[in-house]
C-alpha cells in the first residue's frame, strides 16, 4: 500500500516539474480552461439560448468540434496498423503517444457532448440499467458505447504499457496485442458510428449520402496523424526520445493517401450534386457558392479546399514531405482544412436549408467559442500531463518504486 | 315590432308551413347531422318576414330593390343568373323555396344551398366541409351554411393574418430583459 | 503478474481515470441545482421514464409535479395521465384548397398547449408557397414569415405544418434515452421529465416539427391552461424538446374533444378523427379526396394527410 502512494507522488513530481516553457504552457491552458468553465457556468445559468443554435440549426459549434475530434481519436489507428500489422519498427516505438492522444481526444469528445446537452442533470437517463438506453435503435447509444469503450481500451493499453515500463518490465504482448488489434476495428467503428449518426437521418439529404462514412474516415486519417507529426517533433525536442525521421515520413505518406482519397470523395460529392442538379444540391451550393444571397460559409469552404489541396501536394511529393518546413506547414494546413470541412462545413449545411426550406445562417456566439476553447485547452492539458509523464518513463529517467527498491 | 292583431295569424301560418315542409321534403332517406348549433343568424328584428310582407304586393320582376338595400347593393351570389326569388318564396317570406317548388324553413336552409352546391353538401353531411367543433366521437357540432357564408355575398373576405413567428435571431434570452411577456393575439380561451 | 502489482495498477489507473472522468461528471453534478426549475431536485432526479413507472410511482410523480407547478405558476394544475383508447388511431386532414394562412391555428395551439411566448415557440408553422411553381416538393421557396395586411394573397397558397405523427417516426428511432415514443393511438409523445435535450430528434425530423426550449419558457399567468396531460400540454422546462401532440389532453377525454387547431380554423380546413372508424371524417377524406403526405418518399408514414376538397 505504501508504494502506490510513493508512486503517485512520483507521477505528481514528473508532471509538475518542468522548465519555463512548460509552466507558461500550463498557465496558458489553465487560463483558457478557467475562462471556458466560467462561460459554461453562464450557459448553465441562462440556457442554450445564449448560443446561436436555434430550432432551424439545432446542432452547431459544439457538435462540429465533437465530430472533428472523434476523427483525431480514430487516427491513432493509422499508427497502430503499420506498427503492429506491418511491424514497421520506427512507428512501433511511438504508438503509445498516439494512444495517449486518443485518450485526450475522447475526453474532449465527451466534454463537447456534455456542454451541448439541454439537460445535463439527466445524463444518467441514457445509460443502460440506470436509465433507458435506446440500444440498438439509436446511433447515439452506439456512440456512447463505442466512445467510452475506445477510451477504456486506450487507457488500459497505454497505462498498462507505461506501468510496466515504469517498473522496468516488459509489457506482456499476450495481454496487449489482442487489445491493440481490437483497437483497429474499434477505432474505425468510433468514426463510422459518428458518421452513421448523421448518415442515418433521411430528413437531412446532405448527410444522408453513403459517402459520408468513407469521407469521415478519410479526413480523420488526415487530421489526427498531422497533429501527431507535430507532436512527435515537439517530443523529440523536449525529451531524449529518439523518433526516427522514417516514422514521421511514413506517417506523412499515409496521410497523403488519406487526403487523396478525401479529395477524390469530395470531387465525387461535387459531381453528384452539381451534375444531377436536384433540389438536394442546395446545401452544397450554400457551402461553396452561397444560397439566395447567404454566403457566410463560402470563403471558409474555399479556404479549406485550397488548404487541403496544397497540403495534399506537399505530402504526396517526397521532396516536400521530407523537408520539415514544408511538412509542418502541410500539417497545419491540413488540420485547419479538415477542421473547417468536417466541423462547420458538415454540421451546419445539414440544416441549411431547413426541412421547411428556411435558411438560418448560424455563426457561433462568443460563449460557444470560449467554452470550446476551454474544452480544447482541457484536452491539451490532459495530453500534456500524460505525455509529460510518459516521456521520461519511456526514456528510463523515471521509474516507480516497488518492493524491490527504486529502479533506475 | 309585431302588431297585436296579426300575431296569432302569423304564428298559425308559420306552423302550417312548417308542417308542410316537414312532411313533404322528399329527402327522408338521407342521413342528416344530428347536432346543430343555434338557429339561423337573422339580423335583429327581421324575422318573421311575413310581418311586413304578408300585406305587400308580390312583384316577381327582377329589378333593383329599393328596400333591403344593404343586401341588394352587396349582392354577389351569381348576380347575373340569380336574384331574390330563386331562393326566397314569394308567397311566404318566412320560408325558402327549392327548385322543385318544395318549401323549407330557414333552419333547413342547407337543403337549398345543397341544390346547386351538391358536392359541398355531400361533404358537409359527412362532416368534412366546414368548421368543426365539439367532440370527435360524440356531439359534433354542425353549422348551417349561412353561419359562415353570407348567403347574399358568400365568398369569404380576406382577413388580417395573425403575426408571423419570430425569426431565429429574434429569439433571445428574455431572462434579464424584464418587461411583460407578450400576449396571445387570440386572447384567452373562453 | 503477482497480485500486488495488479492492485497497484488498478489504483494508479483509478486515480488518473477518475481525474479525467471527473471533469465530465462534475459538469453534470454542477447542473443539478443550477438553472433547474425543479424544487424537489432529488425526486425528479430519481424519477423513472414514464414507460417504466408503476401506477403508484405515477401517482407520486403527478402529485409532486402538481406541487411544483403550483409553486412556480401559483395555479392549480390537473395533470391527466389517461392512456390511449382502444381501437383508436388518430388521423388528421388538412384541406389545402381552403387554408387562407390566417395563423389562428398557430395561436390557438399556443394558447391551449401552454407554449412559451418569450422566447417564442410555435408548434404549427404555416408555409406560404407560390401557386404554379414547384408546389410542395421543393420547400426552398416556402416562406413562413409572411405578414401581409390581408390573407389569402393572390398567387399563393398556404400549408400549415406540424408534427405529422408518423407511423414510422424517425425521431423515436434516434432518441438515445427513449424519451419519445409512439403511443398505441398513434400519437408520438415526449416525457418532458426524461428528455436530456440532445436534440438528435430535431435533426431527425423531416418536418421541422420538434421545437426546443432554448431558454426558460415564459407564459403570462392569466393565459395558463391548467387542465393538462402529462404527455401533452403541461408546462415544459428549459432544455427539453416539445411538439404537437394532437391535443392529447382533449382527444383522449371521454367523450373526446377536437384539437384546438381544428376548432379555431375559421374556414374549416382542418379535419380530425379516428382512422380505424370507417365512418369518421378523416376516413371520408381519405376515400373521397385527392390526398397526399409530405415527403412521402422518406417512408415515415405520417398520419397527417393533406388534401384538396375541391
Amino acid at each position: 500500500m505504501f508504494y502506490p502512494i510513493r508512486n503517485f507522488f512520483v507521477v505528481l513530481k514528473t508532471v509538475t516539474k518542468g522548465n519555463g516553457y512548460y509552466y507558461a504552457w500550463i498557465a496558458c491552458l489553465a487560463t483558457l480552461m478557467i475562462i471556458g468553465a466560467v462561460s459554461y457556468l453562464k450557459q448553465l445559468d441562462q440556457g442554450l439560448i445564449i448560443t446561436a443554435m436555434r430550432d432551424q440549426v439545432s446542432w452547431g459549434f459544439y457538435i462540429s468540434n465533437f465530430t472533428f475530434i472523434v476523427g483525431i481519436a480514430a487516427a491513432a489507428v493509422l499508427l497502430v496498423v503499420p506498427a503492429y500489422i506491418y511491424n514497421f519498427k520506427p512507428i512501433k516505438e511511438i504508438v503509445l503517444f498516439s494512444e495517449l492522444l486518443a485518450v485526450a481526444a475522447i475526453t474532449m469528445c465527451i466534454m463537447f457532448v456534455v456542454v451541448d446537452m439541454g439537460r445535463v442533470d439527466r445524463l444518467l437517463h441514457v445509460l443502460p440499467l440506470i436509465g433507458t438506453m435506446n440500444f440498438p435503435s439509436s446511433l447515439l447509444a452506439w456512440d456512447i458505447i463505442v466512445l467510452n469503450g475506445y477510451l477504456a481500451l486506450n487507457l488500459f493499453i497505454s497505462f498498462y504499457a507505461l506501468y510496466q515500463m515504469a517498473h522496468n518490465r516488459e509489457y506482456s504482448l499476450q495481454i496487449i496485442k489482442p487489445l491493440i488489434i481490437l483497437s483497429i476495428p474499434w477505432a474505425i467503428s468510433i468514426h463510422t458510428v459518428t458518421a452513421f449518426l448523421f448518415n442515418g437521418l433521411s430528413a437531412r439529404p446532405f448527410w444522408n449520402a453513403s459517402i459520408l462514412a468513407p469521407r469521415f474516415l478519410a479526413s480523420a486519417f488526415c487530421s489526427g496523424p498531422a497533429i501527431m507529426m507535430i507532436i512527435f517533433q515537439v517530443i523529440r525536442k523536449v525529451s531524449k526520445i529518439e523518433i526516427d525521421n522514417k516514422a514521421i515520413f511514413k506517417i506523412a505518406e499515409l496521410v497523403a493517401y488519406a487526403m487523396g482519397i478525401n479529395l477524390f470523395l469530395l470531387a465525387a460529392e461535387f459531381f453528384k450534386e452539381f451534375y444531377s442538379g436536384s433540389v438536394h444540391l442546395a446545401p452544397m451550393e450554400y457551402l461553396y457558392f452561397g444560397l439566395h444571397g447567404h454566403t457566410t460559409l463560402v470563403p471558409w469552404m474555399w479556404t479549406a479546399m485550397i488548404f487541403n489541396i496544397t497540403a495534399f501536394i506537399l505530402f504526396i511529393s517526397p521532396a516536400t514531405r521530407e523537408n520539415f518546413l514544408t511538412l509542418n506547414l502541410a500539417c497545419v494546413l491540413i488540420c485547419i482544412g479538415v477542421y473547417i470541412e468536417k466541423g462547420m462545413g458538415l454540421s451546419v449545411p445539414g440544416f441549411v436549408p431547413s426541412t421547411l426550406g428556411e435558411i438560418y445562417e448560424y455563426s457561433p456566439t462568443l460563449i460557444e467559442k470560449l467554452v470550446s476553447l476551454g474544452i480544447w485547452s482541457t484536452g491539451a492539458l490532459v495530453f500534456t500531463l500524460l505525455v509529460k509523464f510518459a516521456m521520461p518513463v519511456y526514456t528510463g529517467e523515471v521509474r516507480f518504486y516497488s518492493k524491490h527498491g527504486a529502479v533506475r | 315590432m309585431i302588431r297585436p292583431a296579426r300575431q296569432p295569424l302569423t304564428v298559425l301560418l308559420y306552423l302550417a308551413t312548417a308542417l308542410v315542409v316537414l312532411r313533404g321534403t322528399g329527402t327522408a332517406t338521407e342521413e342528416l347531422p344530428t347536432f346543430f348549433v343555434p338557429p339561423p343568424p337573422f339580423s335583429e328584428g327581421i324575422f318573421p318576414c311575413s310581418e311586413c310582407h304578408a300585406d305587400m304586393e308580390v312583384n316577381q320582376k327582377p329589378r333593383e330593390l329599393t328596400e333591403h338595400t344593404e343586401i341588394a347593393k352587396s349582392f354577389k351570389h351569381s348576380p347575373q343568373q340569380r336574384w331574390c326569388f330563386d331562393c326566397h318564396n314569394p308567397d311566404n317570406r318566412d320560408v325558402l323555396r327549392l327548385a322543385n317548388g318544395d318549401l323549407v324553413t330557414f333552419e333547413e336552409s342547407y337543403k337549398l344551398c345543397g341544390q346547386c352546391h351538391g358536392t359541398i353538401y355531400r361533404d358537409w353531411k359527412a362532416g368534412v366541409h366546414g368548421k368543426r367543433t365539439g367532440e370527435w366521437n360524440g356531439k359534433k357540432l354542425y353549422r348551417l351554411c349561412v353561419q359562415c357564408h353570407n348567403p347574399h355575398n358568400p365568398r369569404f373576405k380576406a382577413i388580417a393574418p395573425m403575426p408571423p413567428p419570430d425569426t431565429p435571431l429574434l429569439i433571445h434570452n428574455q431572462k434579464h430583459s424584464g418587461g411583460s411577456i407578450r400576449k396571445n393575439p387570440l386572447g384567452k380561451i373562453e | 503478474m503477482n497480485a500486488n502489482n495488479t492492485d497497484d495498477k488498478l489504483e494508479k489507473t483509478f486515480t488518473r481515470r477518475g481525474f479525467i472522468k471527473g471533469t465530465a461528471a462534475s459538469a453534470a453534478v454542477l447542473a443539478i441545482p443550477v438553472g433547474s426549475t425543479d424544487a424537489s431536485v432529488w425526486q425528479s432526479f430519481f424519477q423513472n421514464n414514464f414507460h417504466e413507472m408503476s401506477p403508484e410511482e405515477l401517482q407520486d410523480t403527478i402529485h409532486n409535479l402538481a406541487k411544483k407547478y403550483r409553486e412556480k405558476y401559483q395555479a392549480d394544475f390537473t395533470i391527466k395521465t389517461n392512456g390511449p383508447r382502444p381501437d383508436t388511431l388518430f388521423g388528421y386532414g388538412l384541406d389545402l384548397s381552403r387554408c387562407i394562412g390566417c395563423r389562428r391555428c398557430v395561436y390557438a395551439c399556443v394558447r391551449e398547449n401552454n407554449q412559451s411566448r418569450d422566447p417564442q415557440i410555435h408548434w404549427i408553422s404555416v408555409l406560404q408557397l407560390k401557386k404554379g411553381e414547384k408546389g410542395v416538393s421543393d420547400l426552398e421557396n416556402a416562406n413562413m414569415y409572411y405578414a401581409p395586411d390581408e390573407v389569402p394573397e393572390d398567387g399563393y397558397f398556404y400549408m400549415p405544418v406540424q408534427c405529422q405523427q408518423c407511423e414510422n417516426p424517425p425521431c423515436v428511432k434516434v432518441c438515445p434515452a427513449k424519451a419519445t415514443w409512439k403511443e398505441k393511438d398513434g400519437i408520438v409523445v415526449i416525457d418532458y421529465n426524461w428528455c436530456i435535450g440532445c436534440r438528435f430528434c430535431m435533426a431527425a425530423c423531416p418536418y421541422g416539427a420538434r421545437h426546443f426550449n432554448w431558454g426558460e419558457p415564459r407564459i403570462p399567468k392569466e393565459e395558463l391552461v391548467t387542465e393538462t396531460h402529462y404527455l401533452g400540454n403541461r408546462p415544459r422546462y428549459r432544455g427539453v424538446v416539445e411538439k404537437c401532440t394532437f391535443c392529447i389532453q382533449r382527444v383522449r377525454d371521454t367523450p373526446g374533444r377536437y384539437p384546438a387547431c381544428v376548432e379555431v380554423c375559421p374556414v374549416g380546413a382542418r379535419k380530425f378523427g379516428n382512422l380505424l372508424d370507417p365512418k369518421s371524417e378523416i376516413r371520408y377524406c381519405l376515400e373521397h379526396k385527392r390526398v397526399f403526405r409530405l415527403k412521402e418518399e422518406l417512408n415515415t408514414s405520417p398520419k397527417f394527410f393533406y388534401f384538396f376538397a375541391t
